[in-house]
């Protein structure tokens, strides 16, 4: 099912697209302002608030009443804090405040990975390469098979059942994968590198640890058994909710693959087709949209990972309007029809076989004749953004890098960093 | 940003905050107590606005109730006030124009909007009793000895340069120690002096107190030269100064050529930027954040353009909050234009510019 990003569109449309959708997200970004920090900051205070009455009802957990009470409450904080708010704050949605408690430099969440490590695997590697098999590892999560240009082995016959324990501790998932442990095998991580990655995850873990499952079940005297229960309780709802969310961001049918060859010399607007066809939205109301820290526009979440996650479904429309326009597939359903897809697929690829790579047609302008100039400036223009800079007289916007503790491999890439 | 690290905080306190914060990690306790209370802050310093007067046209006292963790400031000093203006935080420094000892706790500073300034009309025309705002630490070696009003004294003051001088005033005339004080005053006209009404009465009040005010629409610029006239024995008296550079500079010359500079004290709200060499600018890189740095512009403007969210104060080069070690090629101190290219050397961000690339390094918190 890997097909090169919009294949049946022309060079000129391509560049066309990329320019647009620049546009689109220089216009939202000027009219960041008040409005947006009274959101972010209306969601901080629910969230501390929601958290704070989830730990006092749990001191009094051995009331059935209170203890259904707390879970609600703090799952619900927990779900708050490391999707709407955490994910998206340390992608740099709310740099351009500069408050130091919503700025992805700062932030740490409320799970046992940590913000530095999630950053690079997820800000850089994930959204980067997204869904390009061998480079994006986000794509079955270097442990399940999603596609059939990845070889079956017979440890993915496995896979559905491992998927759902990969859910009930999605979080220590989160943590592990993060360490790279492939990449110590391949040779490209010092084991010095690895161990100190593994030094800083213990330190999160039992920071974690001590908080839920010590200190405010001691707090709790009595009912500290039923905190117990009552916080296991919250972050395995949480870990299940965003396992759930965030597999039907790129797994449901909609989800294109792509090939390294595909990706080879990419411009700026393949970059956004690729994003497009590889991500796929949930449609619900509010509270889903909430809930899910607005991955539910993972299309919108994709082609601009940096603006604040409530500007999302403002554009949502206008992106769609985009992708008719242009014929390409804005792949939409309610989250039992996505996560039904994503189940279906994780079964399927657990089996030999599936569907292959298939090169389809493509302009020859596009693959063969790339105009060497613009190449180069296009080139050039990677370099800048994979170090984080923009061009001189760009308006004031915030500038990320892609976390640069991994600097031997970050620089012989030349992919567009996400933005 | 200026963080309240600064602030020593009493052991026990800290040990306590320390042992609250495994119960709220990854937050802080800050973040639940702030819930309750916007101003039960320990990991940085809030106020909050409760009242706002007007002084002239575009001029606003600014009376803040410093949360809990206030440490209480000298007359003539200054603050960095940390505000949000649509949603982006801003910080400027301005001085301290309350009484230290006044009895509500609050403090105040009086903020003239200035063209185009984003926070000084902010303050002036938008802010709002209540809005919470951010404190830097109380900052700054412009103030009395603590025997001030022993001897004689003179303050020179052009303009805004009044706010710093208007705080020592309301101190020594609260601790009675009001003693033989002249006030060389100069603005453009009467109804633009700041504080005008409170200045004269206090001049009529105090039999000690001399004022000179001088309106500079139908009058010249005030002079140091004009002293021998307005003030015959400057040279016997402890001297206060503040306002634009042009009259800094020649009280400074002033007193110089007389030999008297240690009687002289200064405070500058602004500083000489030279313009920077045309090849300058370049890309800076402080640990792993990277930002473009044009020719000319301050390091922590550029920074702070690029979404960076950097440590400062003053803005102005004087209070090394902003400092960096600079590792890596050179920068430019753009008041002397002198180039900083020794790796290891001091770079304070708000007042050098880029001189091609450079990585820095950021001091320790």
């Amino acid at each position: 099912m890997s097909v090169t990003p919009g294949a049946h569109l022309t060079k000129a449309e391509v560049d066309a697209l990329g320019v647009e959708l620049d546009a689109l997200h220089d216009e939202i970004r000027a009219d960041l302002g008040q409005r947006d920090a009274d959101y972010i900051r209306k969601v901080v205070d629910a969230q501390h608030k929601l958290e704070l009455g989830g730990r006092l009802t749990g001191l009094f957990s051995i009331l059935p009443p209170m203890w259904l009470a707390s879970v609600t409450m703090l799952s619900s904080a927990k779900i708050i804090a490391d999707m709407e708010i955490g994910h998206n704050v340390m992608h740099g949605q709310w740099d351009w405040m500069r408050d130091p408690s919503l700025h992805s430099s700062t932030f740490e969440w409320d799970t046992v990975s940590t913000s530095a490590h999630w950053k690079h695997t997820h800000n850089y590697l994930h959204h980067t390469y997204t869904n390009v098999i061998g480079k994006d590892r986000d794509l079955g999560y270097t442990v399940m098979r999603v596609s059939g240009d990845q070889p079956w082995k017979p440890v993915y016959l496995a896979q559905p059942l491992y998927n759902a324990l990969i859910a009930a501790t999605f979080e220590y998932s989160i943590a592990l994968y993060d360490l790279e442990f492939e990449e110590l095998v391949a040779g490209n991580l010092s084991v010095r590198e690895y161990t100190g990655r593994m030094v800083t995850m213990w330190q999160k873990i039992l920071k974690q640890g001590a908080k839920d499952y010590v200190v405010w079940p001691l707090l709790s005297g009595i009912s500290a058994p039923t905190t117990i229960a009552a916080n296991i309780s919250a972050n395995v709802i949480r870990n299940v909710w965003a396992h759930t969310i965030i597999f039907c961001g790129h797994f449901p049918d909609g989800g294109g693959t792509f090939t390294e060859d595909d990706i080879a010399g990419e411009t700026r607007g393949e970059w956004y087709l690729r994003q497009m066809e590889g991500s796929c939205n949930i449609s619900g109301g509010e509270l889903l949209h909430l809930m899910s820290g607005n991955l539910s526009y993972q299309i919108e979440h994709h082609i601009f990972p940096d603006l604040p996650s409530n500007r999302y479904k403002e554009i949502a429309p206008r992106v769609q309007e985009i992708c008719e326009r242009y014929g390409i597939e804005y792949s939409t359903g309610p989250l039992w029809k996505q996560y039904g897809q994503t189940v279906k697929r994780i079964v399927r690829f657990a089996f030999p076989g599936g569907a292959k790579s298939e090169q389809r047609e493509v302009d020859p302008e596009r693959t063969s004749q790339r105009n060497p100039r613009v190449q180069e400036a296009a080139d050039a223009q990677d370099r800048r953004k994979a170090r984080g800079v923009r061009a001189a007289g760009a308006r004031q916007a915030p500038v990320k890098v892609a976390a640069a503790r991994d600097t031997s491999r970050s620089t012989t890439v030349s992919a567009p960093a996400s933005r | 940003m200026p963080q309240g690290d600064t602030l020593a905080e009493p052991t026990a306190r800290r040990r306590l905050l320390d042992l609250a914060g495994v119960m709220t990690t990854p937050l802080l306790p800050d973040d639940y107590l702030t819930a309750v209370n916007p101003l039960w802050a320990f990991s940085e310093l809030r106020g909050r606005i409760e009242q706002i007067i007007p002084r002239t046209r575009e001029a606003a006292t600014i009376v803040i109730r410093p949360g809990r963790r206030w440490p209480g400031h000298r007359a003539g000093q200054h603050l960095a006030l940390g505000v949000d203006v649509d949603g982006v935080r801003h910080w400027r420094s301005y001085s301290l124009t309350s009484d230290p000892r006044r009895p509500d706790g609050c403090i105040s500073v009086t903020v003239k909007a200035v063209d185009g300034g984003t926070v000084s009309s902010h303050l002036v025309y938008r802010a709002a009793v209540g809005d919470l705002i951010r404190l830097g630490p109380p900052e700054g070696e412009f103030v009395l000895p603590r025997d001030a009003g022993q001897r004689p004294m003179l303050f020179i003051t052009a303009g805004s340069g009044i706010t710093p001088v208007m705080s020592m005033l309301r101190e020594l005339e609260s601790a009675g120690a009001l003693g033989d004080v002249v006030h060389v005053h100069s603005e453009r006209t009467a109804d633009q002096v700041i504080f005008g009404p409170e200045l004269r009465r206090l001049a009529d009040e105090q039999a000690t107190v001399v004022r000179h005010e001088r309106h500079t629409h139908a009058a010249p610029r005030l002079a140091p030269t004009d002293l021998d006239e307005l003030c015959p024995d400057w040279r016997e008296r402890d001297t206060y100064a503040c306002g634009p550079m042009g009259l800094l500079d020649a009280v400074e010359a002033h007193y110089a050529a007389a030999g008297l500079t240690e009687r002289l004290a200064i405070e500058r709200f602004e500083i000489a930027l030279i313009g920077a060499d045309p090849g300058d600018g370049g890309t800076a890189t402080i640990g792993d954040l990277t930002f473009e740095s044009a020719a000319g512009v301050p390091l922590l403007v550029s920074g702070e353009d690029a979404g960076l969210v950097l440590r400062s104060g003053c803005r102005m080069g004087i209070c090394h909050t902003c400092v960096c070690t600079l590792v890596d090629g050179q920068a430019r101190d753009l008041r002397t234009g002198e180039l900083i290219r020794d790796p290891g050397a001091d770079v304070q961000l708000c007042v050098s510019a880029a001189a091609g690339d450079l990585t820095l390094q950021a001091a320790k918190a």
